[in-house]
């Protein structure tokens, strides 16, 4: 922060900043496509791989290299726009954008500029029980450029670095830039729009979204201006800071809330909001100043004259609108409206990554309640424990629709039926299988059972008094011990059934 | 076998192919040659002996073995060095790339070596294709084989000038605004722009990418036919390259009348400024081909004349993005790297270091045009005028099947005449830009002597219509070459 800017008489709270000032903010959002190959040539786009082997004259920009269309990117490109109700354009330019930087290989990249491939588009995304509509201006197609590594400084950054590593796997991974209109007014918004698009792009399975990876990354625009009164005409936008890269969503609000009250404490001692990149340090939860806009490059943008125009016929838009599978939004409403799911159950399966198991355990049979408690408990648990996610379980919707059935037919108990799952997820079959071959079928009315309960009786005569002199609450003790005495093959609701009326109760 | 070098491309394929004559032979003739007269012309930048004889040898086996060979196998050529080619360094004429060699080859690369063509080597050009002298080449400038005083052309100039000193009967140039044209012109030889597009560029080191075109010099119409059609068709590797067959261009070089044929003479292409033999020669054409049957009339195309300030703005515009990735992190020179500097530095040095003063002149022209605020006055006006000038063609080709102009103002000027005067070096590409702005194919082809020097007659055909070319200029060839008794290329003087 500058020195003026500390010695402004107090800081605002956020409530504070926010009772007086409405922020108005923008979000620019960069997504990797999960394409096989890159934007502009056939090199792999897998993360992780050593440095510089995920290379070719194209995209390292050698002489006489040109770039080739993806069709796959322009086709996840399509479908992202018409997701988010753009209008897609029936003729678009690439362009090029000029600028020096060592771990850009041709020194521009092959972008798109006034001729976006889509436009005039809007996402949907609910607060609080809120809807707010979020105007999408463009969404256009770009490659992204490679990694650079600073290394001898103790930053990471570029300054006290002694040299630096290039890594160009990344260079001409085909990227989304999804840019929205400054409708946003709240940070906890902006968090959602990011968490919204995310879903969006993982139900259109065109990335993998993971923002700790980069394949996801978040500018947010944001500038105050003072609150008018109702039926006042609002004020001017004021001037915004773009704080770049923001890579996880609590990153996106916190960032956000941190610049609405560092704009508002400028404001407030009368300063100006410099128009200028911030960068975001997790750490302290603060933004600090990169470079200003008003020495900012000027890209020279031109049509890029390697590549011929896009034109996208009616018949191509019609094909991918039609591959485009049930959104985000309609999802929620479906799962609602069909199993009375709450928001708060949908997000927490949806976190846990086990939402598209409790649906199809559910087609398979199970009861709504089961299938959720199975998947989104146990399930989830053991995955965690096992380093994997939930579809990663060598157990599917299947077997758990029919623990779950042998569950409420009184066959197995909770218990049992962790016991199965130990038996299904160690190999050793169905869970018909397991319990038959550990032998896990409930012992419910024969003769095993009575035997138990009156050995358990006799074992425990002061206890077998209490009951029967009405206590009926201490008949636990004898339930534990006919359950043991039975190897945990009986229901305890049988046993204490039992046990009770032996004791006359 | 003294006159082999003297063979034309057709020639001594045919005669390798009856077996009168071993690539072996072929090539080790021109490598004699180039060894002979090359340190007085300087058109080759390099010269690969070893992988030169290994693709003779190569083609020899084949024919031992029976099998089919294209129609230049084993016929040597001059590689102008804008092409990638594993094996062999490529410069583009500039120190910024001294060293590099290519990891892969160019798509036309593949097809020569494909075909059995016998690439000898690297031939000399202005540094990044731009000039039309090859003065400005960072290792030297070419000679004129006619008079080595003289320049040869540019920027194809070492291309050219290997031909026409018979050190390869044929080579590869390209032409962005005249580059293949201008050299042909004044070296005596035919040299071909095809349509943009036609040929593919994946391998071709940019200069303009929207304006840039590989093609064909050589001493016949039906070598350059033969070699156009070598390198011709549609490459998925360059989305500018249309996937429509190329034109029946050898045929058409065969034709010998013009019965029925229209030709339009540019009245914008003409008059002073023009020397009043490159004049006389084109006159003198003109009543040959009406002899061979074709209709001569005048067109009008207005906006030529607006031609050149046009190019002037697109080609620095798209080269200043172009040459941005010559900055020493990935290949060729570094300069300054001295732990100290940073990476910008480093660029800063290499680039001022690396490029000579007209790439420099043209990176600052296109930066400055592309600049925000001056995008829409310059760049933006140039695109305007380059559809103007596409509306003029369009207009005259409703009238006329070809259209024809000098394809230069003058004869091949001296060294060092226009090095300090870069617009009137400029000027020396006002007849051949047009062709390069739309996008057409355009031919330039020696009709005579002024001064005793060569003179090109241009001829321009409609986009895809690059037979025409061929046509007009096969029968155009062979009535000039009937009129004189010898090949045109007999008067110049031995090296």
């Amino acid at each position: 922060m500058t020195p003026s800017a500390t010695t402004a008489a107090t800081t605002p709270t956020f409530d504070d900043a926010v009772a007086r000032y409405e922020p108005v903010i923008g979000l620019e959002t960069h997504v990797e496509l999960g394409t096989a190959s890159k934007m502009f040539c056939g090199c792999s786009t897998v993360f992780g791989a050593d440095p510089n082997t995920q290379v070719c004259p194209t995209c390292l920009g050698l002489p006489g290299s040109l770039p080739v269309v993806n069709e796959a990117a322009v086709r996840f490109a399509v479908m992202i726009g018409l997701a988010l109700n753009c209008s897609v354009s029936p003729w678009c330019r690439f362009a090029r954008k000029n600028y020096f930087y060592p771990d850009m290989p041709k020194n521009f990249q092959i972008s798109q500029y006034d001729e976006p491939l889509c436009e005039n588009g809007w996402l949907d995304v609910e607060v609080d029980g809120k809807i707010h509509r979020v105007g999408i201006t463009r969404v256009h197609m770009e490659e992204d450029t490679g990694k650079s590594l600073h290394v001898g400084g103790a930053t990471g950054r570029i300054h006290g670095a002694t040299h630096s590593l290039v890594d160009y796997n990344r260079a001409g991974i085909p990227l989304i830039e999804i840019v929205t209109e400054p409708d946003v007014r709240s940070p906890e918004v902006a968090r959602a729009y990011v968490d919204e698009l995310r879903e969006l792009c993982r139900a259109l399975t065109v990335s993998d979204v993971r923002m700790e990876q980069g394949s996801l990354r978040c500018d947010a625009n944001v500038s105050l201006r003072p609150r008018t009164a109702p039926g006042e005409p609002a004020a001017p936008y004021g001037t915004r800071s773009e704080t770049k890269n923001l890579n996880s969503l609590r990153s996106v609000e916190r960032a956000v809330r941190h610049e609405i009250v560092r704009q508002a404490t400028r404001l407030d001692a009368g300063l100006r909001v410099v128009q200028e990149t911030r960068h975001f340090d997790e750490a302290s939860g603060t933004t600090s100043t990169g470079r200003s806009k008003e020495e900012a490059t000027d890209y020279r943008y031109f049509p890029e004259p390697d590549l011929t125009p896009l034109a996208l016929t009616h018949e191509y838009v019609d094909a991918v609108r039609a591959t485009i599978p049930e959104l985000p939004a309609q999802r929620r409403a479906r799962l609602a409206g069909d199993y009375g799911f709450t928001p708060t159950d949908i997000v927490n399966m949806r976190n846990a990554g086990v939402l598209d198991l409790v649906e199809e355990t559910i087609a398979a049979g199970a009861a709504v309640e089961a299938a959720r408690k199975w998947w989104l408990n146990e399930l989830a648990r053991r995955a965690a424990d096992a380093g994997v996610t939930p579809t990663g379980l060598a157990i599917g919707p299947f077997d758990v629709a029919r623990i779950t059935e042998m569950i409420a037919d009184g066959d197995l108990t909770d218990a049992l039926a962790r016991t199965v799952i130990d038996g299904v997820l160690a190999g050793e079959g169905t869970p018909d299988e397991v319990v038959a071959g550990r032998g896990l079928k409930l012992v419910s009315d024969d003769g095993a059972l009575t035997e138990a309960v009156d050995a358990v009786i006799a074992a425990q005569p002061a206890i077998a008094d209490k009951v029967r002199g009405g206590k009926v609450n201490a008949v636990g003790p004898l339930v534990g011990a006919v359950m043991k005495a039975m190897k945990g093959q009986a229901d305890p609701g049988t046993v204490r059934k039992l046990l009770l009326e032996r004791l006359g109760q | 076998m003294t006159d082999v070098i003297r063979f034309s491309a057709a020639r001594t394929a045919a005669a390798i192919a009856a077996g009168e004559l071993s690539a072996l032979e072929a090539t080790q003739a021109a490598l004699d040659r180039i060894a002979k007269v090359d340190d007085r012309i300087n058109a080759f930048l390099h010269v690969d002996v070893d992988g030169a004889l290994a693709a003779a040898r190569e083609v020899d086996r084949r024919r031992a073995a029976g099998e089919a060979l294209g129609p230049l196998a084993g016929v040597p050529l001059a590689l102008k060095d804008v092409f990638t080619a594993q094996g062999m360094p490529t410069t583009c004429g500039s120190r910024i790339l001294e060293g590099w060699y290519p990891p892969y080859d160019a798509t036309i690369v593949s097809k020569l070596r494909a075909a059995g063509v016998v690439i000898i080597g690297k031939a000399n050009m202005d540094e990044f294709a731009m000039g039309s002298s090859t003065e400005n080449s960072a290792y030297g400038p070419t000679r004129n084989p006619w008079d080595t005083d003289r320049i040869p052309g540019g920027s194809s100039g070492g291309s050219a000038a290997a031909v026409a000193a018979f050190e390869t009967p044929i080579a590869i140039g390209t032409d962005t605004g005249g580059s293949i044209r201008q050299p042909a012109a004044v070296c005596g030889l035919v040299g071909v722009k095809p349509t943009y597009g036609g040929v593919s560029r994946y391998g071709l080191v940019a200069f303009s990418s929207s304006l840039d075109q590989a093609g064909p010099l050589a001493r016949t119409v039906t070598d350059a036919a033969l070699l156009h059609a070598t390198i011709a068709g549609h490459d998925p590797l360059d989305t500018t390259s249309v996937e429509l067959a190329p034109p029946a261009v050898v045929a058409a070089a065969a034709s010998r009348n013009l019965r029925g044929v229209r030709i339009g003479v540019v009245r914008e292409l003409s008059g002073d400024g023009y020397d009043i033999g490159v004049r006389a020669r084109f006159s003198d054409a003109l009543e040959v081909l009406v002899g061979l049957g074709a209709e001569v009339v005048e067109v009008s195309c207005p906006h030529f004349t607006y031609a050149l300030p046009a190019y002037y703005l697109i080609a620095p515009s798209e080269c200043s993005s172009n040459l941005a990735r010559f900055d020493a992190m990935r290949f060729g020179l570094r300069v300054g790297d001295d732990g100290e500097a940073g990476a910008e530095e480093v660029m800063t040095r290499t680039r001022g270091a690396g490029f000579g003063p007209e790439v420099k002149r043209r990176i600052i022209l296109g930066t400055y045009a592309l600049s925000s605020g001056y995008y829409d006055a310059y760049y933006g006006q140039a695109q305007k005028v380059r559809t103007l000038i596409s509306q003029d063609f369009a207009a005259a080709y409703e009238r006329v099947d070809v259209l024809v102009s000098p394809t230069t103002p003058t004869v091949a000027f001296r060294l060092g005449e226009k090095v300090d005067d870069p617009v009137a070096m400029y000027l020396s590409d006002l007849c051949t830009i047009p062709s390069n702005l739309a996008g057409g194919p355009a031919m330039s082809l020696p009709v005579g002597l002024a001064e005793g020097l060569p003179v090109g007659f241009q001829i321009m055909a409609p986009a895809f219509a690059d037979d025409r070319l061929y046509r007009v200029g096969g029968a155009l060839e062979a009535a000039l070459e009937a009129r004189r008794g010898h090949p045109f290329l007999d008067d110049a003087p031995a090296l």
